[in-house]
């Protein structure tokens, strides 16, 4: 009986240890992990090259509000959509021209500089950037976005990727994500939270 | 004599008038509303959107009601501005946009309205062989199982637009 009281009493302490771990993974660790990842997003030693002639880096993050978004130009809906969203956000949001926009091909095999000059030349203060296949895998890593091939008919496919809009802020930190479709007045409250930092 | 003769030319004008006005109103209605019909297969509100430079794709979307006893498959399609058409599904899946091609089709039921819209099914048109530009109409003769083919005019809208009303959603 005392033996058994002796195991209950190992077994108690193993569940009071368990729940001082518990609370210092909720309260200290996974906050600060979230907090590191938080502040590393974007960063990385990639260079690709933008539409303006400059080179996109994690530096160009910095000096302004920046909003970044992925897609391809053989994309029926979600890019054409999205950058279409830009254009109207710009239209509701005063300061809008020092927002950096960059539309980051996910597919650079097809998508060169050169094409998507023109893809995103009718959006003021949107610069496409494009780089060789093992630069932008770089890229996506750092930013933490997924885009895979899917194949279609004969040699051809299509792509899967991550539809949000990435913002940061003055400093290259991240800020906030707005969602594919999100409501355009919380698009535009969260671009005007940016720009007003 | 002549009297008779012109009361009959009257009526013949009359009838060819009922005539023309009852073959011409259904027509025009159609072509307003932009609904096609063939094998028992309806297609409404079709459209596509405005192409943004060096962009070689488009998707179609409309509505499909099968108005036969029996399911159908809608299983492809031509086009005279692509080079080639195909059955295609979007679905987000958390922040990730994800395609596929329906291999086997698009299943709609008898007496059943599947809608092809921004976000979910589409008409994928590969291969433009012109930009397509805001108020044309195009043409995309879809490919069915049983009812075989149903050519649909598409009307292009705005870069944004969400629905055949061309109005973005906001």
């Amino acid at each position: 009986m005392a033996r058994l009281s002796g195991r209950m009493k190992t077994a108690l302490w193993g569940l009071v240890g368990l729940n001082v771990a518990l609370i210092t993974w909720v309260v200290g660790i996974s906050p600060w992990l979230q907090e590191s990842a938080r502040s590393t997003l974007g960063q990385g030693d990639y260079r690709l090259q933008a539409t303006d002639g400059t080179d996109f880096t994690q530096a160009s993050l910095v000096g302004g509000p920046t909003a970044v978004f992925f897609g391809f130009t053989h994309c029926p809906d979600v890019c054409p959509t999205t950058l279409g969203d830009i254009s109207v956000w710009q239209e509701d949001i005063e300061g809008s021209e020092n927002l950096d926009v960059y539309f980051i091909t996910v597919d650079p095999e097809r998508d060169t500089v050169d094409i998507l000059t023109d893809y995103v030349g009718w959006v003021p203060g949107v610069a496409g950037v494009s780089g060789s296949r093992e630069e932008v895998d770089k890229m996506l890593e750092s930013f933490g976005v997924f885009a895979k091939k899917v194949p279609t008919e004969g040699e051809d496919y299509t792509m899967n990727h991550s539809a949000s809009v990435l913002l940061f802020d003055n400093d290259g930190q991240f800020f906030e994500t707005i969602r594919y479709q999100e409501d355009h007045d919380v698009a535009v409250a969260k671009l005007k939270m940016l720009v007003g930092l | 004599m002549s009297k008779s003769r012109s009361g009959a030319n009257h009526i013949l004008r009359c009838a060819v008038t009922i005539f023309a006005v009852a073959i011409a109103a259904p027509l025009g209605a159609e072509s307003m509303d932009h609904k096609a019909m063939a094998g028992g297969i309806m297609i409404e509100n079709a459209f596509s959107r405005e192409t943004l430079p060096n962009q070689p794709v488009a998707g179609a979307f409309m509505t499909v009601t099968n108005t036969n006893d029996a399911g159908d498959m809608l299983i492809g399609g031509t086009s005279t501005v692509a080079g080639r058409v195909e059955i295609h599904e979007m679905a987000m899946q958390g922040d990730v946009m994800k395609m596929r091609a329906l291999a086997d089709g698009l299943k709609v039921q008898a007496g059943e309205t599947v809608e092809l819209k921004p976000g979910g099914y589409h008409v994928m048109m590969f291969d433009l062989n012109h930009a397509l530009k805001e108020g044309e109409t195009i043409e995309i003769t879809l490919k069915f199982a049983k009812a075989g083919d149903v050519t649909v005019p598409v009307v292009v809208h705005g870069k944004t637009a969400q629905s055949s009303h061309g109005a973005h959603k906001h």
